[in-house]
């Protein structure tokens, strides 16, 4: 790779980078401007009302209140079936696999309208109303998938005999799940877990079919965007970003720290993933 | 199986079936049976369901093909959505070589948590974001007129350039990734192999590259396309009234309309685009459904 290219490539990336990130940079901005219509030029003065009408709008700490009880019933369920269903793939063959693969990832490839109506209109036909419990059961028929995926390439790594040499010794069936093999699936259970809340709070196709008459972070983002604009959007989307961005952070901060007490006990083993 | 009972005993194999089947059967395979099966059903009042006029009917999906306008926002949303998929690859390509194979190794943590951070950032707050700086006063405008390339502010958000900016910023890392896992995979030797036989960049990356990083493609343009033709948010807050998005129209005879039945036959419609469009993927590139999604 000779130097030239190497230079091109790097503009390349910044270009990138910088097309990723100020969009958000606008975005936040506004959040602290004096001028009714979001906007970051021309700059009217800085403000902190945009944050104090938002702390005063009850349907705020309502829709907070519901989406992260959503993103945990989520958690909840999707986590075991992921789980339930990787260990059960992992030990077919054959065509039973494939199948069961299939039909296992097609609901990550559904679009979210698709699957906030079918499950609308099929627990409709059994008299459930929409609500909150819907999205839930919308939002785990393709969450599930993740985790089934994440914990199936862990499964890949699990030495067999271990399991086979605690029945040998005498370990009860739910001992040797509880023992054995759970324990090496904790990492990949864990980010399932952060996945599917992440992606439960995030989500808003399956929500807004789902919801009847209950209101989500991003419906409730939605309807105000719809109903007139205020900065009061920016201001909920800088708290988001800001919450986020420390969650990422303190993970990364701990998954080098554990990085670099792994390389200072010995060598890094040869393949990491 | 049996080995599975020998390793987990009755109990525990029945509950992971009993888990897999609710999700399967459930949550994933009937609802979307009835969908089919009841967008061959007519819209009908309460009191007439189940009555003589509960007959299957094809009158929904005529609607369908009735209507010129539902047709050309539906054939609109395959363009635009092919064109995203499109761009989202050619910006995404080169960031993924250069990621996997020219970059420092070491910077390649700190890269992806900075690139990651959007994703962080929920698609409506991304697509508002885009809503900010293309309005007519927004920060685009002022910028380009203060630096005196136009003159009268640009109406960004007319006909579909705007959704089109919109999803192509929302879900480009989505192309960005799988690429770069594909390309990763590649060894580095193949790489040096055909330049040391005098090949030059292009025919390295159209000979050796592309080829390798195929199912990394097939991966990302199935997401992007889904994710854009099935986008509710970016076209709501992007398009003009010019730009109308299928999705749109599904969500009017769910909300506006309140004829399910209709809107469940134009949902079908989406999942059988998506369905085909997964399929034309894995046939041209070859790939297996387990390559695609990893």
């Amino acid at each position: 790779m000779n130097r030239k290219s190497d230079w091109l490539f790097r503009a390349y990336l910044v270009i990138f980078l910088g097309y990723m990130l100020l969009p958000l940079l606008v975005m936040g901005g506004a959040a602290f401007n004096d001028s009714r219509f979001p906007s970051v030029f021309p700059w009217v003065g800085f403000t902190g009302q945009w944050f104090v009408e938002l702390w005063n709008d009850p349907r705020l700490l309502n829709s907070f209140k519901n989406t992260i009880l959503v993103a945990l019933a989520v958690v909840a369920l999707s986590v075991p079936i992921g789980t339930a269903a990787a260990i059960l793939i992992n030990s077919l063959g054959g065509w039973a696999r494939s199948t069961l693969y299939s039909l296992m990832v097609a609901p990550i490839l559904t679009p979210g309208a698709v699957i906030g109506i079918s499950t609308l209109l099929f627990w409709n036909r059994f008299s459930v109303p929409s609500g909150l419990h819907l999205s839930v059961l919308g939002q785990v028929s393709y969450i599930s998938a993740f985790v089934m995926l994440l914990v199936l390439a862990r499964l890949q790594s699990f030495d067999r005999s271990l399991e086979e040499a605690a029945l040998d010794l005498g370990a009860n069936h739910p001992t040797v799940l509880r023992r054995i093999l759970l324990p090496h699936l904790y990492p990949a259970l864990g980010a399932g877990a952060a996945i599917a809340f992440f992606q439960s709070i995030e989500n808003f196709n399956v929500t807004l079919f789902t919801r009847g008459p209950y209101d989500t972070m991003t419906v409730y983002v939605f309807s105000k965007v719809r109903s007139g604009i205020t900065p009061t959007i920016n201001a909920l989307a800088v708290i988001l970003i800001a919450v986020t961005l420390t969650g990422a952070i303190a993970y990364e901060i701990a998954r080098r720290r554990k990085q670099a007490r792994l390389d200072a006990l010995g060598p890094p083993p040869s393949d990491d993933e | 199986m049996s080995d599975m009972i020998r390793r987990y005993g009755f109990t525990l194999t029945s509950t992971f079936c009993l888990l897999t089947a609710f999700w399967l059967l459930v949550l994933v395979i009937l609802p979307n049976l009835y969908l089919f099966e009841n967008s061959f059903r007519p819209y009908l009042p309460v009191v007439d369901i189940g009555g003589p006029k509960d007959v299957y009917t094809l009158k929904n999906y005529l609607t369908f093909f009735d209507s010129p306008i539902h047709i050309s926002v539906f054939i609109w949303t395959v363009v635009y959505s092919s064109i995203v998929t499109f761009i989202c690859f050619v910006i995404a390509y080169p960031l993924a070589y250069y990621l996997s194979k020219v970059a420092h190794p070491r910077s390649l943590p700190t890269l992806f948590l900075i690139l990651t951070i959007p994703l962080w950032v929920s698609e409506i707050m991304r697509s508002f974001a885009w809503f900010i700086i293309l309005s007519l006063k927004g920060p685009l405008n002022i910028l380009l007129i203060d630096a005196s390339v136009i003159e009268k502010p640009i109406r960004w958000m007319t006909g579909f350039r705007s959704v089109l900016i919109g999803l192509v910023y929302t879900y480009v890392l989505f192309m960005l990734f799988p690429i770069f896992n594909a390309i990763q995979s590649l060894d580095t030797n193949q790489i040096e192999a055909a330049e040391d036989l005098g090949s030059p960049w292009w025919r390295t990356h159209w000979r050796v590259i592309l080829p390798h990083s195929k199912p990394g493609i097939a991966s990302g343009s199935v997401m992007v396309f889904m994710l854009s033709a099935g986008s509710i948010l970016v076209p709501t807050l992007l398009a003009s009234t010019s730009s109308r998005w299928f999705t749109e129209i599904i969500q009017q005879w769910m909300f506006e309309s309140n004829d399910w039945n209709t809107g469940s036959a134009y949902a079908f419609l989406l999942l059988i685009l998506c369905t085909l469009f997964v399929t034309a993927v894995m046939r041209t590139f070859r790939v297996k459904l387990s390559d695609i999604a990893r």
